[in-house]
């Protein structure tokens, strides 16, 4: 029977059967990945987000919890134009920061 | 007498509820949905145990559906509250009880408010003259209805009779006990056993001989959440709070699921019907669901009231499984008799769900 709505499929995630092992790597590489604190100043900003949905804050999240092909996924949106480390809070550099993402998360580093 | 150590904390979540003299407003809602519920409250109070429960015909809501979905501001809430105390203090009332739960919060809310902000309170007193000429006293003691169903736990055990234990195994009822979010969630101290330890309906169950089931997702929400359900694209969130705590509690199994929230029962009863017709699923035995009853429901139940004089056949999950457990007498045929046996016409029955 169709009510109009449905049961919305869970978003939990069970972090005991994640593989963080990337996220680690990615934070010795970039030490200021844990210093982020999803203000989603770097979203607002982002001239690519609007069409493309890319975001830094969403990406770091999904990495996190260990939604790689997603973040992966919004990665490819990305234009690198900077805009992001120019307003973050936290002086972190996002630019940098998304390359390293791409060298560690992206199979073939493109 | 001294409380010391634990004795001591647990001291700080209990309520000192006085013991007779109320001023009672009823819920916007429950009366649709359970209306038995209701009439049984003041039934046991007044005639069992003969308190003295005040209501008037001149009360209205207390806003807090309007206030929860954003649509109202806080100072007309408060002065939709200022009236109905002003209600209370004309009929020489001091003590304040509450039917519905989120009414309950609200009243906590504003009182704190009043307390924290006296210029606010001023205002709200210069409103209600400005709109209605009356004057009003805070009461002394806000209190919801299921705090006095606690409070007289035991009298009604003792006038009980049927106890929550099943008489086919002689073992006590599993229950599910399901506090309603704005009960403790939002001013903790004001429910008994806080927001940590909330004992309101846990009392009821052991003073009535059953056993209280403790799983996973205990303290989550029903799902209806107001705005998730009064937006229907958002739907879908409520039918899956609900779902979820059905999950979780289904390796329990529960015999029922008391509440003491206007909404809780309704959704957790309803939704049973739409998760069985979208998932197939059920989760009672045999293909039944689990039987949703207020508080007010199950003292009727088991202080010995016929379970069609209180409204149980508005349910949509079938009581009859539970009835039958209890050993309550029922007559099937009067099922869907209402008052001087008047039918009052049978529902369609669901695909999946199902029912008697």
């Amino acid at each position: 029977m169709d009510f109009g709505f449905k049961i919305s499929p869970s978003s939990a995630i069970n972090l005991d059967k994640v593989d963080l092992g990337k996220f680690e790597e990615l934070h010795k590489a970039e030490p200021d990945v844990y210093k982020c604190m999803a203000c989603g100043s770097c979203s607002s900003t982002c001239p690519a987000s609007r069409f493309s949905g890319m975001s830094v804050r969403k990406v770091i999240l999904d990495l996190q919890r260990g939604r790689e092909k997603e973040a992966v996924a919004l990665m490819r949106n990305c234009m690198l134009c900077g805009k992001c480390t120019m307003v973050c809070p936290r002086g972190i550099n996002t630019r940098h920061l998304i390359l390293s993402i791409c060298r560690i998360y992206m199979e073939d580093g493109k | 007498m001294i409380y010391q150590g634990k004795q001591k904390i647990w001291a700080d979540y209990q309520k000192e509820i006085p013991d007779d003299h109320w001023f009672y407003v009823r819920s916007c809602i429950r009366q649709n949905f359970f209306p038995g519920a209701e009439h049984m409250f003041l039934e046991i109070c007044r005639n069992v145990l003969g308190k003295d429960f005040f209501e008037t015909e001149y009360h209205t809501t207390c806003g807090g559906i309007a206030y929860h979905c954003d649509t109202i501001p806080q100072e007309t809430v408060m002065t939709i509250v200022a009236r109905q105390f002003a209600l209370m203090t004309e009929a020489g009332y001091e003590n304040y009880v509450a039917s519905c739960i989120t009414s309950f919060g609200n009243y906590a809310e504003i009182m704190e408010t009043w307390r924290e902000f006296p210029e606010v309170e001023t205002k709200i007193r210069e409103l209600l003259w400005k709109a209605c000429r009356r004057e009003f006293k805070v009461p002394k003691y806000l209190a919801h209805a299921s705090d006095l169903i606690y409070k007289y736990r035991n009298e009604i055990a003792a006038k009980a009779r049927f106890r929550l234990v099943n008489r086919h195994t002689g073992e006590p009822l599993r229950v599910v006990e399901h506090i309603g979010c704005h009960y403790s969630k939002m001013f903790p101290s004001k429910g008994v056993g806080g927001a940590e330890y909330p004992y309101v309906l846990c009392g009821m169950i052991e003073s009535w001989g059953g056993n209280v089931i403790d799983y996973p997702e205990r303290r989550h929400c029903c799902g209806y959440g107001f705005r998730q359900y009064h937006v229907k694209a958002n739907r879908g969130y409520s039918v899956s709070n609900t779902y979820k705590k059905f999950e979780s509690m289904e390796p329990y199994h529960p015999d029922f699921i008391i509440t003491n929230c206007p909404g809780c029962p309704y959704f957790m009863d309803r939704w049973q019907y739409v998760i069985a017709e979208t998932q197939g699923k059920t989760y009672g035995e045999n293909g039944y669901g689990i039987p949703v009853l207020t508080y007010e429901e199950v003292a009727a139940l088991v202080l010995g009231y016929d379970p069609w004089d209180i409204g149980l056949q508005l349910h949509q999950v079938a009581v009859e499984p539970l009835l039958d457990k209890l050993g309550v007498e029922y007559d099937p045929d009067a099922k869907y008799k209402g008052l001087d046996r008047k039918d009052i016409m049978r529902p369609e029955l669901p695909g999946v769900l199902k029912c008697c």
